[in-house]
């Protein structure tokens, strides 16, 4: 008797129900999900208020240049590839880094798929190509970001804060958090925390997989007979891409 | 020994498979479209909205189908989206109506390179 969960007035709040059908570790996956995407939108729309009340560019975008006055068109700031110098290729890298994204994410659909067949072997094989996956963006991620801090061929003249004091049409080479040859401080500023904060949970979410990738094949889901923990961090991976959907419209397309 | 436990394998259901394959290519489908209109269409304010209509069709699949949050119950549901619609609106309110409103009553000026023939009148 006292094993059997039914559901009526009595044992409503003596646990064993499951309120909206999900199971406790799903429920609170989702509302931390939804507490993580306000964090996210407010990081948006830091983003996107800095940057409409910065001055734009009104001219043609063939004579666009750098400058620290107003703030950069995005496709002049990436279109650089790795192995391709001095050619220009605008936005190939992120759409490759979005591609990667995105089929990690299908691999992960495709290992709780297995896992609700209770197939061992296909989820352990299609959570290991989401390793790949994840690991493969987090390197793309690196390279971007070292292109970025490293700069471009062409400085751009500005006055800049360095040091303790201002200094007067410096040569900028590359960003940091105080200056960069892109734009006003606040754009490479912008770039690093949100892609940043995206970057790193990619990061914890490669880390997560790996974690629950070795619990599978050690035969840990087997012997609990669910895999409900591949389809609780598949929730978890499904979101960072979520994110970048929005970070790639936001910060490398508008 | 202790007890044996018997996993019984379930047969792939290749239908299924498929489906999940196909909101992939639907996925990569509409970020070419996304593409198309970064390379062949000019700024401005009708490709943002474009832009942003296009995320939130990825992001329903996403959410829909890949998280599976369409196939459960109407309460989770309503629990996950309500929020985020007031979020959006947030959203819209602060960047489109406040940093358009900060920008114009800091009276900063957008810039226009000399010899294009944009002429600025703010004030």
């Amino acid at each position: 008797m006292a094993n059997t969960a039914t559901i009526s007035n009595k044992s409503l709040w003596s646990g064993g129900v499951e309120p909206l059908k999900a199971s406790y570790g799903k429920l609170m996956m989702w509302f931390f999900l939804l507490s993580d995407a306000f964090t996210f939108s407010g990081l948006l729309i830091t983003y996107a208020f800095l940057r409409w009340s910065a001055p734009a560019y009104k001219g043609d975008p063939s004579d666009f240049v750098f400058s620290t006055e107003y703030w950069p068109i995005p496709e002049k700031v990436y279109d650089a590839f790795p192995g391709f110098h001095g050619v220009e290729l605008p936005l190939i890298f992120v759409g490759l880094m979005t591609f990667i994204l995105i089929l990690s994410s299908v691999t992960m659909v495709l290992a709780v798929e297995a896992g609700h067949r209770m197939d061992k072997n296909g989820v352990v094989k299609w959570m290991l190509w989401t390793i790949i996956g994840g690991i493969a963006f987090l390197s793309c991620q690196a390279w971007e970001w070292s292109h970025f801090i490293t700069g471009g061929d062409v400085a751009t003249i500005g006055d800049i804060f360095k040091n303790g004091r201002w200094v007067e049409n410096a040569e900028i080479f590359g960003a940091n958090l105080g200056y960069n040859q892109y734009g006003p401080p606040a754009f490479a500023a912008l770039f690093f925390f949100i892609t940043g904060f995206h970057g790193f949970h990619v990061f914890s979410g490669v880390v997560i997989n790996i974690i629950t990738f070795f619990n599978a094949a050690n035969g840990m889901y087997e012997k609990r007979g669910h895999y409900e923990m591949i389809e609780k961090v598949g929730l978890y991976w499904h979101f960072v891409d979520l994110v970048w959907v929005f970070v790639f419209t936001f910060f490398y397309l508008i | 020994m202790e007890q044996t436990v018997n996993v019984v394998v379930q047969p792939v259901d290749k239908e299924k498979i498929r489906g999940i394959w196909k909101i992939a290519l639907i996925l990569a489908v509409i970020t070419g479209i996304e593409y198309a209109f970064a390379f062949m269409m000019d700024a401005g304010t009708l490709r943002n909205v474009i832009f942003v209509g296009l995320t939130i069709v990825k992001a329903f699949y996403i959410v829909s189908e890949f998280m599976h949050l369409g196939h459960e119950v109407k309460g989770l549901i309503y629990s996950v989206i309500l929020p985020m619609i007031f979020i959006v609106w947030l959203i819209v309110a602060l960047v489109n109506l406040e940093g358009g409103a900060v920008k114009s009553s800091r009276g900063i000026v957008d810039y226009a390179p000399a010899g294009s023939e944009q002429v600025d009148d703010a004030h």
